[in-house]
């Protein structure tokens, strides 16, 4: 097989994100129609969409307002259902950390769950890549997400206040979310962390401040890890 | 639904973007090659799939459209989502299940 082309890299990255625009378009449709609901100027909306670009942590925000929960408790439960770009971003650096740094600072803002996903693959799969191949995959990959989803995001906020209250579309978050939980679940761990962090929150639904979901997502991350630990010690593979 | 409080939507909205921008930026940009303890990789590595199931769990029991009382149809949707993403793996199908079951339910229940 030839090497491919260095524009050709930005291309397969778009066309290897083309199954992501079946999640990313429904998905910001969703966030749309919901911040709406919750009572966000379209403007606000965007804003909001366009400067964190977190689907996950947008919407825990929003029902976490609703309840009226305070600011601060809001910020570090959003901020922590992101925690694994932290991750993601750390995974990538042997990969893109020696590009020059505005080229890293791009890079930084458009780190998503798809673009971190097809791009460590393809790095894993092909070592001899220089970097500027890395990053054109990697800005490739984000080439169609980024403006699906804004533009989903754009036109479910514009329809969001009409649709009716049959369609039961609060249940949409729920669904959609438990179906991204699903293909995450590889491991013991990590299905013992689900575990516990859904029934740690139904118990501690009641911790004042909503400070619950911190406290189960902690829990819960602390069972994953030990159960880690723990098939690690008796030599298996996770 | 009531309106937001602005000054409180934008401390969270500016909050949110900085803070998420901070987490990607983190290691790609200032970190570098140095190597992170193994302890706290192993715990971010269950972030999203602990605190993810943390928010739904009272979403599904005690969902805010029925005023909070336990609904057949959006569990049993709830348990369709599940089922077939743990037998599929793949996330559209198991939203039109879910969304199937959910439809399905209001519709014979008469919801």
């Amino acid at each position: 097989m030839g090497r491919t082309t260095k524009k050709s890299y930005l291309l397969s990255g778009m066309l290897d994100s083309t199954p992501f625009v079946l999640i990313a378009g429904p998905f910001g449709i969703l966030f749309g129609v919901f911040a709406t609901e919750a009572g966000l100027q379209l403007y606000e909306t965007m804003v909001f969409t366009v400067s964190v670009f977190a689907g996950a942590s947008q919407f825990t925000a929003l029902t976490l307002m609703q309840d009226h929960t305070p600011t601060l408790i809001i910020l570090i439960s959003a901020l922590a259902v992101n925690l694994r770009v932290a991750m993601y971003s750390a995974s990538l650096t042997p990969y893109l950390g020696d590009a020059p740094l505005w080229q890293r600072v791009l890079a930084a803002y458009v780190l998503v769950d798809q673009s971190y996903a097809l791009s460590i693959a393809k790095f894993e799969n092909e070592p001899a890549m220089t970097i500027s191949e890395r990053l054109r995959y990697y800005f490739g990959t984000n080439m169609l997400i980024a403006p699906v989803w804004v533009g989903a995001t754009l036109s479910g906020a514009v329809v969001g206040s009409r649709i009716p209250e049959s369609w039961a579309i609060d249940f949409a978050l729920p669904i959609t979310f438990l179906a991204m939980i699903a293909p995450m679940l590889r491991t013991p761990a990590h299905v013992m962390a689900a575990l516990v962090g859904s029934v740690m929150s139904l118990l501690a639904a009641g911790v004042a401040y909503n400070l619950g979901l911190i406290i189960a997502g902690i829990a819960g991350m602390m069972a994953g890890a030990q159960v880690e630990l723990m098939l690690e010690r008796r030599g298996m593979k996770i | 639904m009531n309106t937001p409080d602005p000054i409180q939507l934008w401390i969270i909205i500016i909050g949110m973007a900085l803070g998420s921008y901070a987490l990607r930026f983190l290691f790609i940009g200032l970190v570098g090659g140095r190597q992170l303890p193994a302890w706290f990789l192993r715990h971010l590595r269950y972030t999203a799939v602990a605190m993810l199931p943390a928010l739904v769990a009272p979403l599904v029991i005690w969902p805010a459209a029925t005023g909070g009382q336990p609904d057949i149809a959006r569990m049993s949707a709830a348990i369709a989502t599940i089922t077939v993403g743990l037998l599929t793996r793949n996330v559209l199908a198991s939203i039109t299940a879910g969304a199937a079951v959910l439809y399905g339910l209001l519709f014979l229940l008469g919801g």
